[in-house]
C-alpha cells in the first residue's frame, strides 16, 4: 500500500520540478480533452505550444500578455507567502487603469514627458487605494480579505463600465461605451517598432528584481517570509500581524494597478468595459506556478503567457472555442498542487496489517 | 396586492440558488472543510442541469445532472485537498477558475436553446390564499427542495449520530480520529454533498430564473453564498434569512428601474456585492461573533498520525 510520509525538511528539488511535472501533465490531459472534443490533438497542441514564437509579432504579444500577469503575480506571491489572500487583484488592476485613464483623458491632448508617468502613478494609487479597502477592513474589523477583495472586483467591473457609458464616453464616439483613443504622449512607450509591446516588459523583470531584494535581503521581507513560515515567531521578533496586512495588500494592489494602466495606455489605447479579461485571477496561477519566488513569477507568467497567445491562434486557426485557455490555466493549477504534496510528503510502501497476519507460518 | 406578491414571487426565486449553495457550503465547513469553489461547482451545475433539460427534455433528469456535475467537481476538490493535502484556499480558487472554464466550454453548444417554464406546483387550497399563497405555495418543487433541506440539515446537525460525528470532525479531527471516525471519509462524503447542493442552486439559474445559458451567468453568486455561510454564524435557519437579505438586494435592481430611479443599471447591479462587504464587517466586528462560532478544525487539512 503506497502511504503519505512527512519529510523532516522539504525538499528543493521536489518545489522546482512540480511546475515543470504540472506543466507535462496539463499538456497530456489537454490532448486527451481535444480528442474527445474530435480535435486532432497533435495539430492543436501544436498551435498552442509553438505559435506563441512563430514570427516576431507572435513573440512581442506573449511579451504584451505575460508583462501585465509578471507584474500582477509579483505583488500576490509576496502576500500569499505571508498568508495574505489578496484574490481581488482584478479589480485592483481594474482600477488602476481607471485612474491611469482618468488622467490621461484629464490631460487630454496636452503633451509632455511627465504626462506618461503621472498616468502609472495614477494608476498605482487607484490600485493601492482599492486594495486599502479590504487592508483596512482586515486589521479594524478582522473582515475575511478572500470576500471582500472579491466582492470589490465585481464592483470595479461594474464601475468601469458605467463610467466609460457615461462620464468618461468618446464625446464624437456615437455613442459607444468606451471613452476617446489616448493622445501620443499619454500611451505607453513602444520597445520593439513595429510591435505592441510596450515599456510594462522592461518594468516586469526590474521590478522583479526589486522584490527579490526586498523579500531575500531586507527586514520586510524577511518579516512576510517569517509571518508565512512561523506567525508566532514572527510576532516574538516584533512584525506585527497589521504592518504585514498592510504592506501586502498595498504592495499587490499598487503592482495591479500599475499593470492596469500599462494595459489601458498599451496595447488598448482607450478605456473599454471588457478591460478586465481575467488577468488578475490567472495571476494567482502565476504566483504559484513560479513558487511564489520573484524571479520564479517571471517564468510563470511567461508560460501562461503561452496559454493565452496560442490559445488564441488555435482558435483562429480550428476554430476552438476561447473557452479552452482557461480550462488549460485551471488545468494546471490543480496538477500543480496536487503534485505539490510531494515537497512536504514522500511516498512510502507500507505492507497493509491485513497481510501481515497471513503472513505467518 | 398582485404587485407585492410580484416582488416577493422574485425574492424567492432570487433567494433560492443562494439557498441551496448556502445550506451545502455550511454542512462543508461544518465538518471542518473550507471549499472557496462553491462559484465553480454552481456555474457547472448551471450547465449541466441545463444540458441535461435540452437534451432529455425532463427537468428531472436537468436537476440530477446538475447534482452530479456539482459533486464530481467537488470531489475533485476532496481528492486534491483530502488525498493530496493541499491549501483548501487556493484549491478551491483553482476549482472556480476550472469550473467556468470547462462549462463555457461545454456550454458552447446551448447558447442558442431556451428552456420552457418549470413546472410549478400548486398545492391545493392553500395556493389560493391571497398574498401568501402565490409566494408560498405556488411555487416550483425546488422551493419547496430547498426549504425542506434547511428543516433537514438542522435536524441532522443537532439531532441525529451522523451529525454529531460530523461536528466532531469539523471541531476536533484528531479527536474524532482516535474514536475511530475515518475523517477522511467522512470529509469526502460532505464535500460531494455540498457539491451536488451547489450544483442544484446553479441549475436553478439557468433552468427556472433565466432560463437560459449563458457564460459566467452564476456571476459571484458562490463567494455570495459563502458570505452568508459566515452571515448565519454557521447556523442552518440563519442562511435562509441570509438567502432571502441577499436575494431581496439582487432583485432591487430590477425592481429600482421599474419604480423610475434614474440612475444607471450598473450602480444598481453593485447593490448586492456592496451589501455583502457590509454584512461582513458588521459580523465580523461584532465582539468576538464570528471567529467563537467558526469551526475549530475550519480549513485545516487532516493528516493521519502514524
Amino acid at each position: 500500500m503506497l502511504r503519505l510520509v512527512p519529510r523532516q525538511t522539504g525538499s528543493t528539488w521536489m518545489l522546482w520540478s512540480a511546475p515543470v511535472l504540472a506543466v507535462i501533465l496539463t499538456v497530456m490531459a489537454g490532448g486527451l480533452m481535444f480528442l474527445s472534443l474530435d480535435v486532432d490533438p497533435v495539430a492543436a497542441l501544436g498551435h498552442i505550444l509553438l505559435d506563441p514564437f512563430s514570427t516576431t509579432y507572435a513573440r512581442a504579444e506573449l511579451l504584451v500578455k505575460s508583462a501585465p500577469l509578471a507584474l500582477i503575480g509579483l505583488g500576490l506571491s509576496l502576500g500569499f507567502r505571508a498568508g495574505v489572500w489578496n484574490i481581488g487583484a482584478e479589480g485592483q488592476f481594474t482600477l488602476g487603469a481607471l485612474g491611469g485613464g482618468v488622467v490621461a483623458l484629464a490631460f487630454w491632448n496636452v503633451e509632455g514627458a511627465w504626462l506618461f508617468p503621472l498616468i502609472c502613478l495614477g494608476g498605482i494609487a487607484s490600485g493601492m487605494a482599492w486594495a486599502a479597502i479590504p487592508a483596512y477592513l482586515k486589521v479594524r474589523h478582522n473582515t475575511n480579505e478572500i470576500l471582500v477583495s472579491l466582492m470589490l472586483t465585481y464592483i470595479a467591473v461594474l464601475l468601469i463600465s458605467a463610467l466609460v457609458s457615461g462620464p468618461l464616453r468618446d464625446p464624437e464616439g456615437y455613442n459607444f461605451p468606451e471613452s476617446r483613443m489616448f493622445h501620443a504622449s499619454a500611451v505607453a512607450p513602444i520597445l520593439i517598432e513595429g510591435t505592441r509591446a510596450h515599456i510594462g516588459i522592461a518594468l516586469a523583470p526590474l521590478i522583479a528584481v526589486i522584490l527579490w531584494g526586498v523579500l531575500m535581503r531586507h527586514e520586510i521581507g524577511y518579516g512576510v517570509r517569517l509571518f508565512g513560515d512561523a506567525p508566532k515567531a514572527a510576532r516574538f521578533a516584533g512584525f506585527t500581524e497589521k504592518g504585514t496586512v498592510w504592506f501586502c495588500l498595498l504592495l499587490s494592489g499598487g503592482l495591479a494597478g500599475l499593470a492596469g494602466a500599462l494595459e489601458a495606455t498599451g496595447p488598448l489605447g482607450q478605456l473599454v468595459p471588457d478591460l478586465p479579461a481575467g488577468y488578475g485571477f490567472t495571476a494567482i496561477i502565476v504566483a504559484f506556478l513560479g513558487r511564489l519566488t520573484p524571479l520564479g513569477v517571471l517564468v510563470g507568467a511567461f508560460a501562461l503567457g503561452v496559454t493565452y497567445i496560442g490559445g488564441e491562434s488555435a482558435q483562429v486557426a480550428m476554430s476552438l472555442p476561447a473557452a479552452v485557455v482557461g480550462v488549460f490555466q485551471g488545468m494546471l493549477l490543480f496538477f500543480l498542487l496536487s503534485i505539490d504534496v510531494l515537497v512536504t510528503n514522500r511516498v512510502q510502501w507500507v505492507v497493509p496489517a491485513a497481510a501481515k497476519i497471513k503472513a505467518g507460518p | 396586492m398582485d404587485f407585492v406578491a410580484g416582488i416577493l414571487v422574485s425574492l424567492v426565486i432570487a433567494a433560492t440558488p443562494l439557498i441551496f449553495a448556502a445550506i451545502g457550503e455550511l454542512v462543508v465547513e461544518r465538518a471542518g472543510v473550507l471549499n472557496l469553489g462553491v462559484e465553480g461547482m454552481m456555474i457547472i451545475g448551471a450547465i449541466a442541469g441545463f444540458a441535461g433539460m435540452v437534451d432529455s427534455g425532463s427537468a428531472v433528469v436537468g436537476v440530477v445532472a446538475a447534482m452530479a456535475a456539482g459533486a464530481t467537481l467537488a470531489l475533485l476538490f476532496g481528492l486534491v485537498t483530502q488525498v493530496l493535502l493541499a491549501n483548501q484556499v487556493v484549491t478551491g480558487l483553482a476549482l472556480t477558475l476550472f469550473g467556468l472554464g470547462v462549462s463555457a466550454l461545454f456550454g458552447q453548444r446551448y447558447t442558442t436553446y431556451s428552456l420552457d417554464r418549470f413546472p410549478r406546483i400548486d398545492i391545493p387550497y392553500l395556493s389560493e390564499i391571497p398574498l401568501i399563497g402565490p409566494v408560498i405555495f405556488a411555487q416550483d418543487a425546488l422551493v419547496y427542495l430547498s426549504l425542506f433541506l434547511v428543516a433537514a440539515i438542522w435536524w441532522a446537525l443537532k439531532f441525529t449520530r451522523l451529525g454529531l460525528v460530523l461536528r466532531a470532525v469539523g471541531e476536533n479531527h484528531d479527536a474524532a480520529h482516535a474514536l475511530g471516525y475515518p475523517v477522511i471519509w467522512i470529509r469526502l462524503g460532505v464535500i460531494a454533498f455540498g457539491g451536488a447542493c451547489a450544483g442544484v442552486g446553479g441549475a436553478y439559474l439557468s433552468l427556472v430564473q433565466t432560463p437560459i445559458w449563458v457564460e459566467s451567468m452564476t456571476a459571484g453568486r458562490g463567494w455570495i453564498a459563502l458570505a452568508i455561510v459566515v452571515f448565519a454564524a454557521w447556523r442552518p435557519w440563519r442562511t435562509l434569512l441570509g438567502a432571502y437579505l441577499f436575494g431581496g438586494f439582487t432583485i432591487l435592481q430590477l425592481h429600482g428601474q421599474a419604480f423610475g430611479v434614474s440612475i444607471p443599471s450598473q450602480y444598481l447591479s453593485m447593490i448586492p456585492y456592496a451589501v455583502t462587504i457590509i454584512v461582513l464587517v458588521v459580523i465580523s466586528s461584532e465582539s468576538g461573533g464570528s471567529r467563537l462560532s467558526a469551526p475549530n478544525c475550519l480549513g485545516r487539512n487532516f493528516q493521519k498520525p502514524k
